[in-house]
């Protein structure tokens, strides 16, 4: 009975109450939206690492070697040589190697140049490797094997030529022509950067540089694909290493020695570390962005208070009413805190219609600018806690006027002259 | 037969000051009606509050429906009122935001005495709210629509008579209703909440000071006994 009366008041004073619904709305989606972002680019940035032991690069900083190594954003500084992944290879306390050569790019998706053991040893997410979707790893030097997204976005099928860019600018100006890649494989899904990348070979990656020179193609040096077949495709460098260890006991330690050779300046990091400097940083981005948000959403409580104490000074008709008919005070009070809870309530459904309808539409641009795969879907624990404490912030807002209402109403001698 | 109201020996002054009411003895069987009238500040407003409970600290008997006032629990209190009591003041009895008919049928969602009272013969509390509201000759086009703030005064007060009237409580308290009525007006409401009041079988009190009302009353009580100015 008291839920009608609750939701008949508040539909005679539809427009405050749906401008305070939307205030409340808004900031419980921007709130919800944040923290969706924060768990979830975390979640994905820790399955992208989840099955690599060390990273290892040129030397440069942890965090700028685990973004561009894995992440595929920035660039590399400089290269490991050939010689020093060979060694890497050999190691005893080494169970296996993965090359990374980045670089070039086909139509703003960034090419690898990597070896089959990808296929073998790679594991993201919960130890998972890489799929096949269709077809199959390098079959020749001239295969290139797409990762999920790019297949779809460009539209390409096993068997479609291809030809890469130097340099990974969207619009590049310098093409490798001369010689086209073959689609050999499509690869499943993954929810990790390589849904964005194109894998190829690395010696088919040497193959359309020979003749090149500090990055440009040497006039009069033409290479047709026919004469790179016969030379030695032995590259001269790779960007980074991802290295799985036989035991695990071994990280540290064979960190420090990469760390500290002085004969050639590596540097090894350990991805989850490295994640957790990164998140560091962006950690205050991100508290800023909580505080903005959850500043917003105090503003929209407040605007509820303000609506609902104002309404309950008109409101002393109503109260002096229903107190004739037997109401008690406390059910007027509890009719008063019932209509804040039914604004935050339904402020925080619509919030949450908001933050699903908005991720439905950004998931696309998401994932295409920023690598970010946001799921729609069940909320987190963390964002139920959320929705609890904004729930419990409506909850207290709404004892004030219900307090006010519960005095006027006790204390009303309702006969009275007006 | 129980009476709707018994008071004895009924006293009440406000903290240090003189008593400012004191009534030996009035008893109103149902179907007796009792206009009280008497000038500002004679103590009408403060007596109708003991009678509904709202106002305690009196001394002497206070029983309505047979139910005693004295040491009664707030809460029981308002079940009392809410049970036993309509309630009409002079103006502003209406909730804006709910119909005429979810405003009649306010009392039978708090009070199940006055439901099961409004629900004879089959009908539901709206039907037998649509029913008053047509006898006291209120249109039925506007039964269903949130109009309170655009009917006249004279069709609020019969909405808060419907109210008052629905699932026949033992007394109807009303004060001053039709003081914002004109002339005409307020016959045509008294002659239709007596029409009512026939069929229910519920008991008027209501205090005014138009003595022009008198006429309306078998009896009536006049507590003008302070010395005018």
């Amino acid at each position: 009975m008291l839920i009608r009366l609750a939701w008949n008041s508040l539909r005679s004073r539809r427009t405050t109450a749906l401008l305070t619904l939307l205030t409340i709305a808004l900031s419980t989606a921007l709130l919800l939206g944040i923290q969706q972002i924060r768990e979830q680019s975390r979640q994905s940035f820790m399955a992208t690492v989840s099955g690599t032991d060390l990273i290892v690069g040129a030397r440069s900083g942890p965090v700028q070697l685990l973004l561009y190594s894995l992440f595929h954003i920035g660039s590399a500084t400089s290269n490991i040589s050939w010689s020093s992944y060979a060694a890497l290879r050999n190691d005893r306390r080494i169970q296996w190697t993965i090359p990374l050569s980045l670089g070039d790019s086909h139509r703003g998706y960034r090419v690898v140049g990597t070896h089959d053991d990808l296929f073998k040893h790679y594991r993201y997410g919960d130890q998972r490797s890489l799929q096949m979707a269709q077809g199959t790893t390098f079959a020749d030097l001239f295969s290139v094997v797409l990762g999920a997204e790019v297949a779809t976005r460009l539209g390409y099928q096993l068997g479609d030529a291809l030809t890469l860019a130097h340099g990974t600018g969207n619009t590049s100006f310098v093409q490798h022509k001369q010689m086209p890649f073959m689609v050999s494989g499509i690869m499943a899904p993954t929810g990790t950067p390589l849904d964005q990348a194109l894998l190829v070979s690395l010696e088919g990656l040497e193959a359309i540089h020979l003749g090149w020179r500090a990055g440009v193609p040497l006039p009069g040096l033409q290479v047709t694909p026919e004469q790179a077949r016969q030379q030695t495709l032995t590259p001269r460098d790779v960007t980074a290493v991802l290295v799985g260890l036989k035991s695990r006991l071994q990280t540290f330690h064979l960190q420090r020695e990469l760390n500290s050779r002085r004969d050639d300046p590596l540097t090894a990091v350990l991805p989850g570390v490295a994640l957790q400097e990164l998140w560091q940083v962006v950690g205050i981005a991100e508290q800023a962005l909580m505080a903005v948000s959850g500043t917003a959403l105090l503003i929209g409580i407040i605007g509820m208070l303000a609506v609902l104490l104002a309404a309950t000074q008109q409101r002393q008709h109503e109260i002096a009413v229903l107190r004739a008919l037997g109401c008690s005070p406390l059910r007027i009070a509890l009719l008063l805190l019932l209509e804040s809870l039914l604004l935050t309530l339904g402020g925080l459904v619509l919030g949450i219609v908001l933050l699903q309808g908005g991720l439905a539409l950004l998931q696309a641009p998401l994932l295409s600018q920023f690598g970010l795969l946001l799921s729609l879907g069940a909320l987190s624990p963390l964002q139920w806690q959320l929705c609890a404490l904004i729930l419990v912030l409506g909850l207290i807002s709404g004892m004030l006027p219900a307090l006010f209402a519960w005095r006027l109403a006790s204390a009303s001698r309702l006969i009275r002259r007006y | 037969m129980i009476p709707v109201l018994r008071l004895d020996a009924l006293s009440f002054a406000w903290p240090h000051q003189a008593p400012l009411l004191h009534i030996d003895r009035l008893q109103l069987m149902p179907g007796e009606h009792l206009l009280i009238q008497g000038p500002s500040g004679s103590g009408k407003t403060t007596l109708l509050n003991l009678i509904t409970g709202l106002q305690s600290g009196h001394g002497g008997t206070l029983e309505v429906a047979g139910h005693s006032l004295v040491q009664q629990s707030s809460r029981a209190l308002d079940r009392l009122r809410a049970d036993h009591m309509g309630l009409l003041f002079q103006q502003f009895n209406l909730l804006p935001y709910l119909s005429l008919v979810d405003n009649v049928t306010l009392p039978c969602m708090l009070s199940n005495r006055r439901r099961a009272a409004a629900s004879h013969q089959g009908l539901t509390p709206a039907q037998e709210a649509e029913r008053l509201l047509t006898r006291l000759q209120l249109d039925p086009a506007l039964f269903h629509q949130r109009t309170v703030a655009e009917l006249s005064i004279g069709q609020q007060q019969r909405v808060a008579a419907a109210r008052a009237l629905i699932g026949c409580p033992e007394l109807i308290i009303a004060d001053e209703p039709t003081s914002a009525l004109d002339h005409t007006n307020r016959n045509h409401f008294m002659t239709l909440l007596f029409e009512e009041l026939q069929h229910s079988g519920s008991t008027l009190l209501m205090v005014s000071h138009d003595p022009a009302l008198a006429n309306h009353f078998p009896h009536t009580l006049n507590l003008g006994r302070m010395p005018s100015c």
